[in-house]
């Protein structure tokens, strides 16, 4: 009797340690999974202090709606120009042009090879297919980028000289079209999801009223996908206009405010890298642009992948 | 009668051409995709292929017993007797710009490497010793092919009197072509033949550490609580939402808040591995815990209720059964999120590890570059030999990563159990 006492004791006392032990435990898991809401909050907060810092010495209007970047500020305060202009909008255009080329390339090739994948690819093909495209978008940028320097940008150089075109060796086209090639796997492989995702009764249907496939695919299957598939080109879209390393090492440098696409152009991202390699000191408004061009891009990109992430989802059920 | 079924014929034989020039037109969009991805590592593989050769030219050197001391091989500059025995070599070069040119031939690094061999091999000293060097970046590149010799001399980088001497040395047997160990072995330099991509190697490896070390935890822990503990409420939702935009925020934000925070307001020292971990550790985090609520929830009920029903409670069930059965899952996860994490140039840009560092790093907290910007700093690097390299460079980037896809799909195959 004694002894069935103790034990009763010990499985209680051993009841509440586990239950301490449980609490403890939850509540572990409940702090690391804040950890990334830190992180957005430290991101949204870096981003906002130093901003905020740049924008006690230019003011917010000269910087979104100037048309003119050069962020050099001259070693003495009596120098000409010696405070620099920063002005985004030069910005701004170049990652636009950029991007849209990037689009203009990325959407027909994705939309097409997804096409292609979900109705037409035997289980083989597609079997062999989509882990090579998957495979191009596993290849770093900055292989790409070193390919857009090396190769892309000569080519179309002479290949203009031919025609009697001036491409400029750090043309926005170099760039647009390796970015391109570079988000078409993006692209397919969240399209191939949406049209795999469109009922098989739609597509019957569509055959018993005699269509042939090609019809079914433009006239049934696309417009039930369209929402997908235009969240998934917002979703490329937003990864185009992040991109740095494609455009830090195939684009210019000087911004340069032009619809051409066989000029340079900058972008938002070159620049913040160029400030910010080499030497920095954290008072100088051209050190503190980066942050407030990173809050920019951080803006931007956010609103479009809030965007369609909704789309996406919205779309899926 | 008859002219409905030739309007029908007509008709579909033109809807039926349609619809093969729509099939020809997804196969076109394919082929034309993977005919970049081809020609791109195709190029690179024929360009960077031949940095793992390297050209060696044998030098017949004077090493006088009463100008080196054996104790203090180090302390002896063997420049000079490198320069006498180029002269020897060659008397006719006797003007300053020939001699100039003649030194040339060999690596600005050579008479390090022949201190190296006198200190391996002390008993060269006093005799008349045949040391081979390497080649100056120039030379090698010329030996491999790539120098157009019909250019007009003043376009070139070689002279007509260099390429003469070389021309000499190669009928003497003097020139050979060996494998680049130093490439492997070696870290950055200024000089191209002599650059290795050991230091950058093991700079990815540690912050790849550092960064494994950080996300997986933090991220399978999330993906625990999301997937089984955390009920559907508004604060939960957020997390979700949250972690969803993560992974598509652009890798260069990510480096700006390493910069502003671990580096300026935490004071963690700049271009070091531990805060190039703790940066991709961040980004990585939403891919890892994506993976793994995945896979817990691949993991059937069964299993849960069975524990339960045994009277384990729900952390028991939990880490005694169900993430044990996701840990394959998790684990492949990891590893392709590590993959992307080694390819990330951007972030370590913003937060130092573009500096030019020589030696190989001991630990987290040594200055060092990675992988893939040292592609990057060789690719800005206007001297022909650093073409080759970088593409070589790529190459090693590239093997690295197929081989940690190639672990994820074994892994994925090996343990993935399925019901």
């Amino acid at each position: 009797m004694q002894q069935r006492n103790s034990q009763t004791i010990n499985v209680t006392r051993n009841a509440t340690g586990q239950k301490t032990r449980e609490i403890l435990v939850l509540a572990l898991l409940l702090v690391c999974s804040l950890v990334a809401v830190l992180t957005t909050i430290g991101i949204v907060a870096s981003l906002a202090f130093e901003a905020f810092r740049f924008f006690q010495e230019v003011s917010l209007f000269d910087f979104l709606f100037g048309l003119e970047w050069s962020p050099q500020t001259a070693l003495r305060s009596d120098q000409v120009g010696s405070s620099g202009s920063f002005g985004a909008i030069p910005l701004i255009t170049g990652t636009l042009l950029i991007s849209a080329i990037a689009m203009a390339i990325a959407t027909p090739l994705g939309l097409l090879s997804a096409i292609y994948l979900a109705e037409y690819a035997s289980d083989g093909a597609r079997s062999v297919i989509k882990p090579l495209l998957e495979l191009l978008a596993g290849i770093p940028t900055v292989v790409y980028g070193f390919f857009a320097a090396l190769v892309i940008a000569p080519m179309l150089r002479n290949s203009g000289e031919n025609v009697g075109l001036v491409i400029s060796s750090e043309s926005a086209l170099a760039a647009g079209l390796t970015m391109g090639i570079m988000i078409v796997p993006l692209v397919s492989s969240l399209s191939d999801d949406v049209i795999n995702a469109v009922p098989q009764s739609l597509r019957d249907a569509s055959y018993a009223l005699g269509s042939t496939q090609a019809e079914t695919i433009k006239q049934v299957v696309l417009p039930a996908a369209i929402p997908g598939i235009a969240g998934s080109l917002l979703l490329a879209a937003s990864r185009a206009i992040g991109e740095t390393m494609i455009v830090v090492m195939a684009a210019g440098l000087a911004a340069n405010l032009t619809a051409n696409p066989f000029e340079a152009v900058t972008t938002v991202t070159v620049q913040i890298v160029t400030l910010l390699t080499g030497d920095q000191e954290f008072d100088s408004a051209k050190t503190l642009s980066a942050f407030a061009l990173g809050l920019l891009l951080f803006i931007i990109t956010l609103c479009m992948n809030v965007a369609a992430l909704k789309i996406v989802d919205r779309y899926k059920e | 009668m008859t002219d409905h079924i030739d309007i029908i014929r007509v008709e579909g034989s033109t809807r039926h051409r349609a619809q093969k020039r729509f099939q020809l037109y997804g196969l076109l969009a394919v082929s034309l995709s993977l005919a970049f991805l081809f020609i791109m590592v195709g190029s690179i593989v024929l360009r960077g292929s031949s940095a793992f050769r390297q050209s060696f030219v044998q030098v017949e050197i004077e090493l006088p017993a009463d100008a080196i001391d054996p104790d203090d091989v180090r302390g002896t500059r063997f420049g000079k007797f490198l320069k006498q025995a180029l002269r020897n070599k060659f008397p006719q070069a006797t003007t300053q710009k020939d001699k100039k040119q003649l030194y040339k031939l060999v690596s600005a690094t050579a008479e390090y490497s022949i201190r190296e061999q006198v200190e391996d091999n002390p008993q060269l000293i006093g005799t008349h010793a045949k040391i081979w060097v390497r080649t100056s970046s120039d030379v090698d590149i010329y030996l491999k092919g790539y120098v157009d010799t019909d250019l007009d001399e003043s376009k070139r980088r070689l002279s007509d009197q260099q390429l003469e001497w070389l021309a000499l040395l190669q009928q003497e047997n003097k020139i050979e072509s060996r494998i680049n160990t130093k490439f492997f072995t070696g870290g950055d330099s200024r000089e191209p033949e002599q650059v290795g991509v050991l230091g950058a190697v093991i700079g990815s490896a540690l912050s790849l550490l550092v960064c494994f070390l950080l996300s997986f935890p933090l991220g399978v822990l999330t993906a625990v609580y999301l997937e089984e503990f955390a009920p559907k409420n508004k604060f939960n939702r957020i997390i979700e939402v949250n972690i969803n935009n993560l992974a598509a925020v652009p890798s260069i934000v990510f480096g700006l808040l390493g910069l502003a925070i671990f580096l300026n307001f935490f004071g963690l020292p700049r271009s070091t591995p531990l805060v190039g971990g703790m940066v991709l550790a961040l980004m990585t985090l939403p891919t890892i815990i994506i993976a793994s609520r995945a896979s817990l929830r691949a993991v059937p009920p069964s299993i849960r209720e069975a524990a339960m029903g045994i009277g384990a409670s729900k952390v028991q069930t939990t880490f005694h059964h169900v993430v044990p059965l996701a840990m394959p899952g998790m684990l492949t996860g990891s590893i392709i999120g590590m993959a992307q994490a080694l390819g990330e140039t951007a972030p370590l840009l913003m937060i130092g590890m573009v500096a030019f560092i020589v030696d190989v790093p001991q630990g987290i907290t040594d200055a060092t570059t990675a992988l893939p910007v040292q592609i990057f700093l060789w690719a800005d690097s206007p001297e022909r030999g650093f073409l080759e390299k970088t593409s070589a460079a790529i190459m090693v980037l590239l093997a690295f990563l197929i081989v940690m896809n190639l672990v994820a799909i074994i892994l994925r195959r090996r343990l993935e159990q399925r019901w």
